[in-house]
């Protein structure tokens, strides 16, 4: 992998097998080959099901490959998620890659504010920083202020997403996964989230994004891979 | 601080347990790290409790070994501890909260005796610093200062479990072992703790072994999980990989049990 890459992926292959459903497998990948450059925003396109989810989920390391190598620059050195420890992903988790999943998960009662400043308080930074960031963001992404020490459970749907957003873009790490960040923005919120995207990237950020708004995706992204059902 | 350099807190090597012929536990194998949250999940009598025990020196293993890190930085086998190593750790480097609190505090004492007494044992004479330990602790579990001299007696099964986590850090532990914290609360009690137990652990560098059969729970909670099945350890890794990838036929069943709200 050269030095301008901060992922490549190479003949990833990942097969579910549904034990409790009589073994059946589900095929998503055979083969895989992908790379991505700083500052460059990559939309994953295809059909329900053709493994958009999967793709982020098995770089975050949620899923297991099943052959394969999934490499990021962590910390100056070249890691493959593929075979790394779990304490390693933690690690490169807190450092090198963040993550926009489409539903916030947050324990009940637990301020937003709270929620939007772990990434950077689990990465060691000040807690005062920390919270006047997530305060930043959230500030951006017009969440109110009277809204961040209440939890998020009881917020709309766009509200939580904004707050998952923001959490997401805390950290500033070299690596960001958005999985459909626009999905139930109205047009005023979707524009911040697209700038806040550009700028991202403008600022050296690879970013890897599902977007099923085609004129969201036409406005960020830089690259598209297509997928298609495995034959 | 990098990872390589890093060694672990507590080693389990090849753990077993038989009670006559019945399996406890068996060949259990894991390394735990400063500043992680190990979920140990599986139904009753899985062998989660007995692995928590021989893990914590309530049981004596039938097999195997526990090593521990001390302070100073030695790595050591519990089964060989000098008596005053032994006390160090059972009295003030590890925390042991149970799922009845009934079993973790003194409910004849007050709760801020509850607190000075586990500071007491490791030699704490000031009466004065003893309270102001205890009124901080009591404060840090969100129990009002004016309960300090109520007996857990009267406290509800919420607050009885919060004191009895304040019992257990106030020594300033490194390690905590919980079996089923969260059983037997009403879910926005639950819900409550678990914030707490969070709060305590992240960024704090202490470490938790965790038993519970709720998934929700450990996945608030831990960063990692294993799952047990009639004694063995049969599937671990971080938390959402067991959880959203299982691999094994009797995860996959565990997970998909789980009822959505």
């Amino acid at each position: 992998m050269t030095i301008s890459k901060l992922l490549a992926i190479t003949n990833l292959c990942k097969t579910f097998r549904l034990h409790i459903q009589g073994g059946v497998e589900i095929a998503v990948f055979n083969g895989l080959e992908l790379t991505l450059a700083r500052g460059e925003v990559l939309a994953v396109t295809g059909p329900s099901g053709t493994g958009k989810s999967s793709l982020l989920k098995l770089i975050y390391g949620t899923y297991r490959a099943g052959a394969g190598r999934i490499e990021v620059v962590h910390r100056g050195s070249v890691i493959d998620i593929a075979t790394a420890t779990p304490r390693l992903i933690g690690d490169i988790r807190r450092h090198t890659i963040g993550s926009v999943t489409q539903f916030l998960r947050a324990i009940p009662g637990v301020p937003t504010l709270d929620i939007v400043a772990e990434p950077l308080l689990e990465r060691g930074e000040d807690a005062a920083k920390a919270k006047a960031r997530a305060g930043g963001l959230l500030e951006r992404l017009a969440i109110p202020p009277r809204l961040w020490h209440l939890s998020p459970v009881t917020f709309s749907g766009g509200e939580q997403q904004r707050v998952n957003i923001a959490r997401g873009f805390a950290a500033r790490a070299p690596i960001l996964l958005l999985d459909e960040p626009t999905a139930s923005l109205d047009p005023a919120n979707r524009e911040r989230v697209l700038a806040m995207i550009a700028e991202a990237s403008a600022a050296g950020t690879a970013i890897i994004g599902i977007f099923h708004d085609a004129a969201a995706r036409n406005q960020v992204a830089t690259r598209t891979l297509a997928l298609t059902s495995p034959p | 601080m990098t990872l390589a350099d890093d060694q672990p807190l507590l080693v389990a090597e090849g753990l077993g347990k038989l009670y006559g012929g019945r399996v406890g536990c068996l060949d259990v194998s894991f390394a735990l790290w400063a500043g992680e949250v190990l979920a140990i999940v599986g139904e009753s009598g899985s062998g989660k409790s007995t692995l928590l025990k021989c893990l914590s020196m309530q049981l004596a293993p039938s097999s195997g070994r526990v090593h521990y890190r001390l302070r100073d930085q030695r790595m050591v086998a519990l089964d060989r501890l000098s008596e005053a190593e032994r006390r160090f750790l059972m009295r003030t480097d590890w925390g042991f909260v149970h799922q009845d609190p009934r079993e973790g505090l003194r409910m004849g004492v007050s709760a801020g005796a509850n607190i000075g007494e586990r500071l007491m044992a490791v030699g704490e004479r000031h009466y004065g610093r003893i309270r102001g330990a205890a009124l901080d602790w009591l404060d840090r579990v969100e129990i009002e200062a004016d309960r300090i001299d109520d007996s857990p007696l009267a406290y509800s099964g919420g607050m009885r479990q919060r004191l009895q986590i304040a019992r257990n850090l106030v020594t300033g532990p490194r390690l905590v072992f919980m079996d089923e914290p969260t059983g037997g609360l009403d879910v926005s009690v639950q819900a409550r703790l678990l914030d707490l137990m969070r709060r305590l652990t992240h960024g704090s560098g202490l470490s938790a072994v965790v038993v519970t059969h709720d998934l929700a729970v450990a996945r608030l909670l831990s960063s990692r999980m294993m799952v047990m099945q009639a004694g063995r350890v049969i599937e671990s890794g971080l938390t959402d990989q067991v959880l959203e990838d299982p691999q094994e036929p009797y995860t996959q069943l565990l997970v998909s049990s789980v009822l959505q709200v």
